[in-house]
């Protein structure tokens, strides 16, 4: 049991100017399942292996339950890469499977039995510790591989991509056991991964980070609601967020053709730097159509409807003099159009100009200068 | 998974990219480049290093687990999480391993980088991506490598009954490979004997990585990675040792926990040998001599020599650059044209040194003496391997045993007997513990299934299927 903390920790590998890590202050709480979330080469696995011992840390220091383990040996720092490909070892029981790395370390006989047999209590393996693997279900295999890092007892998981290597079907099922594994032994965990599915399903919170810098700590439905700035805005949730820039004419945003009202708080917050323009983003879910009447509503031209039974999406260009954006392009990058959630029973058909209003609570606003959040 | 920054010595290399289709021979009429790694393709997909038509003619759209008996060769496998066979195709045996897209690529490129500078790994084939059953459903990627001829797991040799010292000697080969890989920046992240695969070399082993999985290609390696993979090493090692002691093919006497000891010791040795820097007074320089000589003895080539005086001009300080196994067997390469284990190399430029002794040459070239030696010994005598063999054992491996075997021929009947004599005394007494027992052979293989985690067929179970297994739903709420 044990909190992790990073302490202003930079990494520069040998050659580069820039950090891979920049400047990161980050605590994990003891027993908290933390999702370290971003695309590839931002530094999330760097940070990993600094916590391993793997990497050198530059600046800064990183200490596990109070101790300072900066330059410590990866076997000295009591942790555990769980997932590193364990083999399982065809004659051994399962029980000794689970155990032999604490018969090489000299825990007593009854100590290893006893940690075993919670383990095996935990992964629901009790009936099998005497079975060998020829005998078990591809599914308990990979829950002796993981009762191989439990019986250790270490102060922390460290988990980089772990369901990479499973096929599609095994991902699902080994996402939700290990959340829920880790919430049962309650060991501080720090997860990695670059799909942020992952880590708005497994995460007590999620760090979003970008180019080596954290972008925004929180927990999975702080993210989702307040995204800090744009770039956690479009990375988290799937379909991603609406995001586009507007001119400011009297308080309102210039959508197309069509204006809608801002906060005045948030328009006084825009500087020089801003060019009077604001982005505006908001979440397919939180906008429906409009009826020509409503005020602060704007024109779409749909160019792709869906239905999926339960929820039906529209994508399509805004409507600027009376033309939509980007005709010819459209089809290729469904990203780049606007996409809104609809009733799947009331679906408008691909051509159609439709209004639409953005519920104005769920609407997230970000200076264009440093994309950081207005409201 | 993230690249920091590419060695300097791959931008010498051919491209590497796997999405960079342009940069091999795409073999398949394949659907569209996908831009996500991600991304399954929607029809299959060959990407390949070079073309072998016959690759279009395998079962694809069968499990690898499904395949037909014909296509496979019996051969021993090593434990894997993954389903791998080793398949005919045309003349050629490969290993295919079924894993997820992403893994497959990354892998093969890695093992292609490996490939470029030159350390002992196994050579990457091919990448099969976009697999899909007849009915249309999705098939994991398969990584094709070429299966390594004359190489065994360890698993196999241990079957054999071999000399107690065996599990000492793949060690031995282990730590060389695991300081190889070390020192050119590969941190392997998964360092076990059933990751690698063992070539005889003449009394010792060599060992040649068979999975990358999880490994990574670095300018230099911190002494965190480092330590990191000595300990998994140790740590597997002493597993799979405790696992062989378990279905009673351990000799009683050795101790796991001390052979996993052994690796820890002579990496670290090895390791201090090959870059430790040393400080001498000027008029010491012989001992300079004395570090090279001794690294070549451990097989290791010395390009460069970093020199360093002190502020004061009383100590020079020496660390060895750029240095790279193989010592002998590069000589005896360029004598002979023969490419083999640098134990085998020694053995064989002994005989060609008794050779030059014997026929009072010592005056001529070499160059000129290896040729006649090939002709006169060499040759003569590895053409005596009897066919069925000759997939089996290496040539120089064949000539260094008979050569150990007619020394013992000789202190039996104290006299020196003539080499065919000892050949067909060796083929007659000693090579046919070189066959696997099929019975043998098919425990191994049965043992390296028990460990596949994502291949149904597998399983003890045949009607089990994870989603509806009970126990996984009961633990995991």
């Amino acid at each position: 049991m044990a909190e992790v903390i990073f302490d202003h920790v930079t990494r520069i590998y040998p050659g580069n100017d820039k950090p891979s890590v920049d400047d990161l202050n980050l605590k994990i709480n003891d027993g908290e399942f933390l999702v370290l979330v971003g695309p590839s080469g931002c530094g999330k696995s760097t940070t990993l292996r600094m916590l391993a011992g793997l990497e050198e840390v530059n600046k800064g220091r990183i200490l596990i339950g109070d101790k300072d383990v900066t330059n410590m040996q990866p076997k000295d720092r009591d942790i555990a890469m769980v997932f590193q490909n364990y083999a399982l070892y065809p004659h051994m029981t399962v029980a000794d499977n689970m155990g032999f790395a604490l018969k090489i370390a000299g825990t007593p006989k009854d100590e290893i039995r006893k940690r075993v047999e919670e383990a095996a209590k935990i992964l629901d393996l009790t009936p099998f510790l005497d079975r060998k693997p020829k005998n078990l279900s591809g599914g308990q295999r990979q829950r002796v591989a993981m009762g191989r890092a439990i019986v250790r007892k270490p102060k922390v998981f460290l988990m980089d991509e772990p369901l990479s290597n499973l096929d599609a079907k095994l991902r699902v099922q080994t996402r939700t056991q290990i959340a829920a594994l880790q919430r049962q032994l309650g060991v501080t965990t720090l997860y990695v991964t670059h799909d942020q599915t992952e880590a708005l399903t497994m995460g007590d919170r999620i760090a979003v980070i970008k180019l080596g810098i954290l972008q925004q700590v929180g927990a999975p439905t702080e993210l989702y609601d307040r995204p800090a700035n744009v770039f956690v805005a479009g990375f988290i949730g799937s379909p991603s967020m609406n995001i586009s820039t507007h001119p400011v004419v009297n308080g309102h945003a210039q959508i197309g053709d069509d204006t809608i009202a801002l906060p005045e708080e948030v328009v006084n917050k825009l500087t020089p730097e801003d060019n009077s323009q604001i982005v505006v983003g908001f979440r397919p879910e939180d906008a429906d159509l409009a009826s020509a009447e409503d005020a602060n509503a704007f024109k779409l031209k749909v160019v792709n409807v869906e239905d999926l039974g339960s929820d039906g999406y529209i994508y399509g260009n805004i409507v600027t003099d009376g033309l939509a954006a980007d005709e010819g392009a459209v089809m290729s990058d469904q990203d780049k159009m606007t996409t809104v959630r609809v009733n799947p029973r009331a679906l408008p058909k691909v051509g159609d100009v439709v209004r639409i209003k953005i519920d104005p609570t769920k609407m997230h606003l970000f200076a264009p200068s440093t994309e950081n959040r207005l409201n | 998974m993230e690249r920091i920054e590419i060695d300097p010595r791959l931008t010498q290399a051919t491209s590497v990219n796997v999405n960079n289709v342009n940069g091999y021979a795409s073999l398949a009429g394949a659907g569209p480049v996908s831009a996500s790694t991600n991304e399954s393709p929607k029809a299959l997909r060959i990407t390949a290093a070079s073309s072998n038509p016959k690759m279009f003619t395998l079962p694809w759209h069968e499990p690898l687990s499904t395949w037909p008996d014909d296509l496979l060769a019996n051969l021993p496998r090593g434990i894997s999480r993954h389903v791998v066979r080793f398949v005919r195709v045309g003349n050629e045996v490969y290993a295919m391993k079924e894993i997820t897209q992403s893994v497959a690529e990354r892998e093969y490129e890695l093992l292609r980088q490996l490939e470029k500078i030159d350390v002992p790994s196994v050579k990457p084939i091919a990448v099969v991506t976009g697999r899909h059953t007849k009915d249309g459903e999705p098939l994991e990627a398969m990584l094709v490598t070429q299966h390594l001829k004359f190489s065994l797991p360890y698993r196999a040799l241990f079957a054999r009954n071999l000399r107690e010292d065996t599990a000492d000697r793949l060690i031995d080969a282990l730590a060389v490979l695991l300081v190889r890989l070390h020192l050119v920046g590969f941190y392997w992240g998964d360092v076990s004997l059933s990751n690698v695969l063992f070539l005889r070399d003449a009394d010792s082993f060599a060992a040649v990585l068979v999975d990358a999985e999880t490994g990574e290609l670095y300018p230099t390696l911190t002494n965190g990675q480092r330590e990191y993979d000595i300990d998994l090493a140790r740590t597997n090692i002493i597993g799979e040792l405790m696992d062989l002691s378990s279905g009673k093919l351990l000799p009683d006497q050795v101790d796991e926990v001390e052979v996993g000891n052994r690796l820890v010791d002579r990496y670290h040795s090895l390791w201090s040998a090959l870059t430790d820097v040393e400080s001498f007074s000027p008029d010491e320089m012989w001992k300079i001599e004395k570090r090279v000589n001794m690294l070549n003895d451990l097989g290791f080539d010395v390009d460069e020599l970093e020199m360093n005086t002190d502020e004061d001009g009383n100590r020079v300080r020496v660390r060895p650059r750029v240095v790279d196994a193989g010592y002998a067997s590069r000589k005896l390469l360029r004598l002979t044209g023969l490419d083999v284990q640098e134990n085998q190399a020694r053995r064989l430029l002994n005989d060609l040194d008794a050779y030059r002794a014997s026929t009072w040459r010592q005056g001529e070239d070499l160059e000129i003496v290896a040729t006649d030696w090939m002709r006169e010994v060499f040759e003569p005598t590895v053409r005596m391997i009897p066919a069925e063999y000759r997939s089996q054992i290496e040539p120089a491996q064949f000539f260094h045993e008979v050569l150990t075997h007619r020394w013992y021929l000789a202190e039996q009947v104290g006299h020196d007997v003539p080499m065919a004599q000892a050949v067909a005394s060796y083929i007659e007494n000693a090579l046919p513990q070189y066959k696997i027992d099929s019975k043998v052979m098919e425990a191994i293989n049965e043992d390296a299934d028990s460990g596949v985690v994502d291949d149904e067929s597998t399983y003890d179970d045949d009607d089990y299927n994870p989603e509806d297994d009970p126990d996984a739903a009961v633990w995991s709420h």
